[in-house]
């Protein structure tokens, strides 16, 4: 992505004598690219034309070398002011006119330098390190007194997402959400994108993390061989749920049943009611998930899989949970919390089947990150591709099947 | 009014001229936009004077401002011609200067204005480099190199003393006068990138109402654009191309049709036959340059060869050592 960038201004009679043409090209030589913001044309032969150029380059070291080479030709980067800051006047308070971000690539200029801000999310706030020329997103819970916060609008800017190369189904600005789309395709290309991450992500390389936030109608529906065969087969690296996906898919396990239907027939099992509640007060009775799958108490399914894998999981629970499981997190603010610090690394979202997990993620994931929003309520997915991203794919389908398919089309015998 | 371009969504941007009778149309792609520029390739007699050294009415006389060469001397090293270790000979520059004056005021018939030499300022014999001089207003120059600068003042004073119109670039940006901005009565032309910085460009187009079309120079041996282009007084172009970018010579190759570019052979660029002085039909240029004699000729031109070798080891001929007033 061609994230660095800056404005520069050309003027003069730069049409026929080619200037705005050289500096045009000099820049792509140069592997910059360029948007022309705007052009005025002189009307009569003496009076100037004027061209705002917008230069981005990969590296802020290429950008800085593009436009030493421009600026021979008149071109003049516009003065840009730096962003203003406010300090907070207490912990957990922004200051006034805080500026609010969105999940966009976004910078602030500091020192007359334009720098990154780290960890973009969206609707938090901008913490600047004027001394060390660094901005980072803040919630507004973490806020401390004193801390400078950027105010206004002026110095600040918004990148827009360029165009993915590859030509898949991330790549079409369709953020249009219908029951009758054909799924075949789309699914198809999700599974490419899963196989060339795990390669990189066996590489060790950056954003190739794939992240699953999911709810129990998995389970109940009968996608929870398929989610475990995709983490076994390492295609996904961080799951983020409640405390029903565990329950239930622990259920299973211990007691043949979800939500006390008999998983394998389909039929209620007299008093299986209880069984997530047995299954829940069994785990913390042994401590942890974990340890109840080394120990070898909970053998197949979602949560030993991820044990075996290594799967960072993040459980957030809610007022209406039972127990819960030990490891969920009962506070809300310290559960979006230990989210947001699992986003870095994110290659892929998928949200399966949970309307508060999935609006959850969406807002913690910045708008570079492709996402798959799969739930059988069009309300969901079109909630999420209204994000305003390209790569916002909705699916209206059912969580088992979408999982099955996925699976079947990467190779799983089921 | 301008029109906002999109690149995306507007791929196609025409622009309207007013309706002058045009004898050229150029049209140019710039990634995927085509401009489509109507020009007028009229060239028409020269009535504002100044950048030019023909008379400015049939009969007037030309003024040309000139420093004679008392202190003249290689002091210093700015440009590849100068070595300090090859001395001036200032017997034969006075005696090369003095011919020149002759030429000119005799055979071409200018008149011409002396300005008082300064000890120490041996560069002072360059008048081309004093400013620009243009319907009354003078715009001194803004030196790149130190040893340089101290003329500026000189040059702004006698300015001021002959009642011109002083008018002052930023001190930021570099203007070499007359030695990197020519052109004909419409359209003038300014050499940048070893001497003169393009920014000023725009701003003496604003003061003096003419379309400046900026060209690089890439050749430090033709280090000013009088080094190595001359616009002649029918609307022909002596010229080297090489001296210039591709852009450059694109730009005057669209400009100027093919009849009227006078290409100077390497050997004679390099003794300085473009930095010549056209007056009229006389075309005063540096002697050894047989060929741009003979292509003057042919497009009715009057030559008239000086010898000024002992200018050339600073760098300089018969074009640097005059410059045109109103």
């Amino acid at each position: 992505m061609m994230h660095d960038q800056e404005t520069v201004l050309l003027q003069g009679h730069i049409i026929d004598s080619l200037i705005l043409a050289k500096v045009l090209d000099t820049i792509l030589m140069m592997g910059g690219m360029f948007d022309l913001e705007d052009v005025q044309i002189g009307k009569t032969r003496e009076e100037p034309s004027r061209a705002r150029i917008i230069v981005r380059a990969s590296s802020a070291k290429l950008l800085g070398e593009i436009l030493h080479a421009i600026q021979p030709h008149g071109a003049s980067i516009e003065s840009e002011r730096d962003c203003r800051l406010s300090p907070a006047p207490a912990d957990g308070i922004f200051p006034d006119e805080f500026y609010a971000t969105t999940h966009l690539p976004t910078q602030v200029r500091v020192g007359d330098q334009w720098v990154e801000v780290e960890r973009i999310e969206m609707d938090l706030g901008i913490r600047v390190d004027s001394v060390g020329l660094t901005a980072r997103t803040i919630p507004m819970g973490e806020v401390t007194s004193g801390d400078l916060i950027v105010t206004g609008r002026e110095g600040v800017r918004v990148i827009p997402l360029q165009r993915p190369r590859d030509r898949d189904v991330f790549s079409f600005m369709e953020s249009q959400v219908s029951p009758e789309r054909p799924h075949g395709q789309i699914i198809g290309d999700i599974a490419k994108r899963l196989v060339q991450l795990r390669t990189g992500f066996r590489e060790g390389k950056t954003d190739s993390k794939v992240l699953l936030a999911g709810g129990p109608a998995i389970v109940h529906a009968g996608g929870r061989e398929a989610l475990t065969w995709l983490i076994d087969e390492e295609f996904i690296h961080v799951l983020f749920c409640g405390n029903a996906l565990p329950a239930h898919d622990m259920e299973v396990d211990l007691y043949g049943t979800s939500l006390g239907y008999r998983h394998a027939a389909g039929r209620v099992v007299p008093h299986g009611h209880e069984h997530h509640l047995r299954t829940i007060n069994r785990i913390r009775g042994i401590g942890s998930i974990e340890a109840a799958v080394k120990s070898g108490v909970v053998k197949t399914g979602i949560m030993a899989a991820c044990v075996r894998r290594g799967v960072r999981v993040v459980m957030a629970g809610t007022i209406r949970d039972d127990g819960p499981l030990p490891g969920v997190i009962t506070d809300s603010v310290e559960a979006q919390a230990a989210m947001r610090e699992a986003i870095p690394g994110i290659g892929l979202a998928m949200l399966v089947a949970s309307t508060l997990h999935a609006v959850a993620t969406g807002n913690l994931l910045p708008a570079s990150v492709p996402s798959v929003c799969v739930d059988v309520n069009p309300s969901v997915p079109t909630k999420l591709a209204d994000r305003g991203s390209f790569q916002a794919v909705g699916l209206v389908m059912d969580a088992a099947s979408f999982l099955r398919e996925l699976a079947r089309e990467l190779g799983a015998g089921l | 009014m301008f029109k906002k371009v999109s690149f995306l969504t507007r791929p196609t941007l025409a622009r309207q001229d007013a309706p002058l009778p045009w004898q050229g149309r150029s049209e140019r792609k710039v990634e995927g936009a085509l401009f489509v520029v109507r020009r007028d390739f009229e060239w028409h007699e020269d009535e504002a004077g100044g950048l030019f050294h023909h008379p400015a009415r049939v009969g007037a006389m030309r003024r040309l401002l000139v420093c004679p060469p008392d202190y003249f001397a290689i002091e210093y090293e700015i440009n590849p011609w100068m070595r300090r270790s090859n001395a001036v000979d200032s017997t034969q520059a006075v005696r090369q200067w003095l011919q020149l004056m002759q030429v000119l005021e005799q055979d071409v018939g200018v008149v011409l204005e002396r300005m008082k030499p300064v000890p120490g300022l041996p560069d002072l014999v360059f008048t081309a480099n004093a400013g620009i001089v243009v319907g009354g207003k003078a715009v001194p120059s803004r030196f790149r190199y130190p040893e340089r600068q101290r003329e500026e003042a000189y040059f702004e004073d006698w300015f001021r003393g002959q009642g011109y119109e002083v008018v002052a670039l930023d001190s930021g940006s570099y203007f070499e006068g007359a030695g990197d901005l020519l052109g004909f009565s419409d359209t003038w032309f300014g050499g940048y990138r070893q001497r003169s910085d393009i920014r000023v460009f725009p701003t003496l187009s604003g003061w003096f109402h003419r379309e400046i079309i900026p060209l690089e120079l890439v050749d430090n041996r033709f280090y000013h654009l009088d080094t190595c282009l001359c616009p002649l007084s029918g609307g022909e172009l002596l010229y080297f191309p090489p001296a210039f970018d591709h852009y450059a010579q694109e730009a005057l190759a669209e400009r100027i049709d093919p009849v009227r570019r006078l290409v100077v052979p390497e050997a004679e660029a390099l003794r300085f036959a473009c930095n010549a002085v056209c007056v009229g039909k006389h075309v005063v240029l540096p002697a050894g340059c047989p060929e741009t004699e003979s292509l003057l000729t042919l497009h009715g031109y009057n030559p008239h060869p000086v010898l000024l070798d002992e200018f050339m080891k600073s760098g300089g001929s018969a074009k640097c050592l005059t410059l045109a007033l109103d």
